[in-house]
């Protein structure tokens, strides 16, 4: 005999800081974070591996790399607003989740975003799916944290627009933000409620970011000891997707299916666009020109278009890229170092279906965050936040 | 006298033929397979190494033996076999790729009479062999026509790749990745396109009397700690011996790596390697490269006509194909060349290094040429080889490697083994907690009404997850966990319920 629970029971145990008159943050970590002095630590089954000098690469039992983790609830909770909030863009109408949409692998359908007043966005908008595991950031690689990341689609004029100086003003005319901010980041010991400070908006967005986990996809179980976890064209396919003849995991490497590294790989532009030097510039190395992160591919199958450029509609189409000969796409002219794995593999179109077939058992959105039921703003949150289904 | 003999020979003819008979109506003897286990076999090759056998763990090989005769899947065996068990392969001729992604499997060949268990890739299959597994063994197999890799290790510990015979196998032979504690011996490999023995990102490797001849390189230590390289034959590759630091993988370093005792000779192979690989840039006719790596120890081999160089010691800025990584260290430190038999090298060298001998007014090629940086480096008797670039390196205060048996483990590299309630606690953060959250209602109920339902009767959770039925409408139906075992389900309702 179960027992059939009231329906207040319910609604005192949900959370509804928007219906309240002051806001709250929450005081729970997000799924499979555990709380530990107040701060959220992250449990996976593959905390049971270890992996070599730490490095968080390996085959399918592989620990994982450090993870940014160790923010409050309440940062987390706090980041999750600020995502959603277009407050954060020069005419509020731009939100981190414009582009990194959550329903679409947090990117978004498009070869390039579109940043404010309609502009284009140089580069295919990247997903955030476990982004806490990464140590580099943007195609290029040239910020080394989440924190460093974040400043730069706020501040570049062709994404959000704005400016450090007028962010901060308008956050600190919002008082549920000062109230949130006051939550998030206590003032010990003093009175006086301090005024938001920049860091504190890296910080809260980096802490939210971090707790994007998918680590629970049918490949995952199948990695865990679940024999049939995948299907007989999915095993197929990882066994070409780790066979020294495609050699796809050794770059993209498991538990993240990235190896992390900058790779110059000679993937050919979107048409009419020029020719992307990718981390040469940054990096000051003449040899990275054309060099590009490798991407982590989990939840790659709900991120279309695929390369920096968004320069492939579908996943078939990118994996067909490595089998079309040793720099095929290298324009005229262009003397690039490509890397020593790019080779001639001459997969079969069956094997290509296979790859493909594989990359989409490592989709999993379980833990897809809750958006705001409003925004401490005021704003109306952005069409994209929607849990289901496609932007307008 | 003379007619005992006769009868004694007649004798033998018919219990020859008897026994011939016999085995040909019952089939193959019994299992034929090496009694030894994988553990066993890692033991003594430390015990080879002057390791007393009571620090070694005992490894019973104490499962089920499944056979596979010719015409039937090894693969099929494979998903059969369990932690423990010995898939057993008889003669004959096998076309399939074997991936084996659970622990403890042993894959060993029965040769009969000269036939060996032949896996042909028929130039259209890419590996041979694929494992994940920890304590994997591969032993007594023929591998040929494979386009990727022979074996392929990625993330096995504690393997034994050993007695196998590997020809024109595709891009490496043996290539374990990222492993720790494992021995690879008695192989011979041949047409081999990259290195036909690759230690990749690895610690604790013990590779030891191979045979590679013909292949670009013959065995390469990449990116790799504690590795020993000893006793292996080396000859007509293009590089004999190669330990490096490649840049831009996610594992920066390479040191200690001692390569003793092994005959480096004739490597004077046209480099055949794939355009645009780091090996391709490895000039035909040398014995031994270092580049870049740490430590590293190079002791008693016997060094002999390799027409570039007997030994190039390289940093990375000197190496062809090679991409700058600020995370790793471009530069050989420490290395020391103890002593070794050098004969014959260098008749024929590559321009640059022939620039070298111009600039050091010698017409002698170089048993030993070092070339960039590094500090630290040592060379024992340079007076009795033909040196170039080494005039900063010191003479070495070691004078042997006695001191360093073996680099394997004295317990295999452990799996970490976690209780009951940790397991469970993982799972149900892994699993559960996407849609139980403590307190709040996601797709599912909160936990904390579950604790409610269930107080005292964990089993009644551990049993509903595996078939859940659709309770109420207000919640959409649970999918079943029927995968995880019964024990690892009771213990997530009882972590479950112990939540607060």
């Amino acid at each position: 005999m179960r027992l059939r629970l009231p329906a207040w029971i319910y609604a005192a145990l949900i959370c509804a800081p928007a219906q309240a008159g002051s806001w709250r943050l929450s005081e729970q970590c997000p799924p499979s974070f555990e709380k530990r002095d107040s701060r959220c630590f992250l449990h996976s089954n593959y905390q049971q591996y270890a992996s070599l000098t730490g490095a968080g690469v390996g085959g399918l039992k592989t620990g994982l790399p450090p993870l940014r983790d160790g923010f409050t609830p309440q940062q987390i909770d706090l980041g999750r607003y600020l995502f959603f909030d277009p407050v954060l863009s020069a005419n509020g109408r731009l939100a981190c989740v414009s582009c990194h949409v959550p329903s679409q692998g947090f990117s978004d359908h498009r070869v390039h975003s579109i940043g404010i007043d309609g502009r284009a966005v140089r580069r295919n908008a990247p997903s955030l799916w476990n982004a806490g595991f990464l140590k580099r950031f943007f195609w290029d690689g040239r910020a080394h944290s989440l924190e460093e990341q974040a400043q730069g689609p706020l501040y570049n004029a062709a994404e959000m627009g704005n400016r450090p100086e007028a962010l901060l003003k308008t956050l600190n005319g919002i008082p549920a933000y000062r109230e949130l901010f006051a939550q998030a980041f206590p003032a010990a010991g003093s009175a006086a409620r301090a005024p938001i400070a920049a860091a504190q908006v890296y910080q809260a967005l980096a802490a939210f970011e971090a707790s994007l986990i998918s680590l629970n996809s049918r490949y995952d179980f199948y990695a865990q000891g679940v024999a049939d976890a995948l299907t007989p064209h999915e095993l197929e396919g990882l066994n070409i997707f780790r066979s020294f003849v495609a050699r796809c995991a050794e770059c993209h490497t498991p538990p993240l299916f990235t190896n992390q590294q900058i790779a110059v790989i000679g993937m050919p532009e979107p048409r009419g666009q020029p020719f992307d030097p990718g981390a040469g510039p940054p990096s000051g190395e003449p040899l990275l020109r054309g060099g590009f992160k490798v991407p982590s591919l989990r939840n790659a199958a709900l991120t279309a278009p695929y390369g920096h450029g968004g320069q492939f509609a579908t996943l078939r189409e990118t994996v067909a890229f490595y089998t079309g000969g040793r720099g095929h796409a290298v324009p005229a002219g262009e003397h690039l170092q490509l890397h020593w794995h790019i080779w001639e593999p001459r997969l079969s179109p069956t094997e290509l279906d296979r790859l493909v077939d594989f990359i989409g058992a490592l989709t999993d959105q379980s833990f897809l965050p809750t958006p705001p039921a409003a925004l401490p703003s005021g704003l109306p949150l952005p069409p994209e936040s929607k849990r289901d289904g496609e932007s307008s | 006298m003379k007619k005992s003999v006769l009868t004694g020979i007649v004798l033998i003819a018919l219990a020859a033929w008897a026994g011939y008979w016999y085995g040909n109506r019952h089939g193959p003897r019994p299992p034929a397979v090496a009694a030894r286990s994988t553990a066993d076999t890692l033991a003594i090759a430390r015990q080879g190494a002057g390791i007393a056998a009571d620090s070694l763990p005992s490894g019973a090989g104490s499962g089920k033996v499944i056979t596979v005769t010719a015409g039937h899947s090894i693969q099929d065996a494979v998903l059969k076999a369990q932690p423990g068990d010995t898939v057993q392969i008889m003669p004959g001729r096998y076309s399939e790729t074997v991936y084996i992604d659970k622990d403890g499997i042993a894959l060993v060949g029965v040769i009969r009479g000269g036939d060996w268990p032949t896996l042909d890739g028929e130039g259209k299959r890419n590996d041979a062999v694929l494992y994940s597994g920890n304590g994997i063994r591969v032993e007594n197999l023929k591998i040929v026509n494979y386009k990727g890799n022979a074996i392929m290790g990625q993330a096995g510990n504690n393997f034994v790749i050993r007695h196998n015979w590997i020809a024109n196998a595709g891009v490496y032979g043996i290539f374990p990745e990222f492993a720790q504690n494992g021995l690879i011996e008695y192989n011979t490999l041949t047409g081999i396109e990259d290195a036909a023995i690759y230690v990749g990102m690895s610690d604790n490797i013990e590779v030891a009397h191979n045979e590679v001849h013909g292949n670009v390189a013959g065995i390469e230590a990449e990116n790799s700690r504690h590795v020993i390289i000893e006793h292996n034959l080396a000859y007509d590759n293009a590089g004999g011996i190669l330990t490096f630091i490649t840049p831009g993988l996610p594992i920066k370093t390479a040191f200690d790596v001692v390569i003793r005792g092994n005959f480096v000779v004739a490597n004077n192979h046209k480099n055949f390697g794939a355009p645009g690989s780091i090996v391709s840039g490895v000039p035909s006719g040398t014995g031994i490269i270092v580049m870049a790596a740490d430590d590293v120890i190079i002791e008693n081999n016997l060094i002999r006509d390799n027409k570039n160089a007997g030994i190039i010691v390289s940093d990375h800025k000197s190496f062809a194909n090679i991409t700058p990584d600020p995370e790793s260290d471009p530069n050989p430190d420490r290395v020391q060349v103890l002593r070794n038999l050098f004969a014959d090298n260098g008749t024929d060298p590559i321009k640059e290094i022939k620039a070298l001998m111009l600039a050091a007014l010698t017409r002698e090629g170089p048993d030993l040429v070092a070339v960039g940086g590094g500090s630290g480096s040592c060379v024992a008797d340079r007076d009795a080889i033909k040196w170039l670039g080494i005039g900063s390196w010191s003479s070495c205060s070691r004078t042997d490697t006695h001191d360093i048996s073996t680099y394997l483990l004295d317990k295999p590299a452990p799996p970490r083994v976690l209780s009951a309630e940790d397991r469970g606690k993982l799972v149900y953060s892994s699993v559960c907690a996407g849609c139980h959250a403590y307190n709040v209602r996601m797709i599912g109920p909160p936990t904390q009404i579950l604790q409610v339902l269930y107080a005292g009767n964990p089993q009644g959770i551990a049993d509903y997850i595996a078939h859940p039925v659709k309770k109420r409408d207000d919640f959409p139906p649970m999918p079943p966990q029927a995968h995880l075992s019964s024990d690892l389900r009771l213990a997530v309702a009882k972590y479950m319920l112990s939540l607060k």
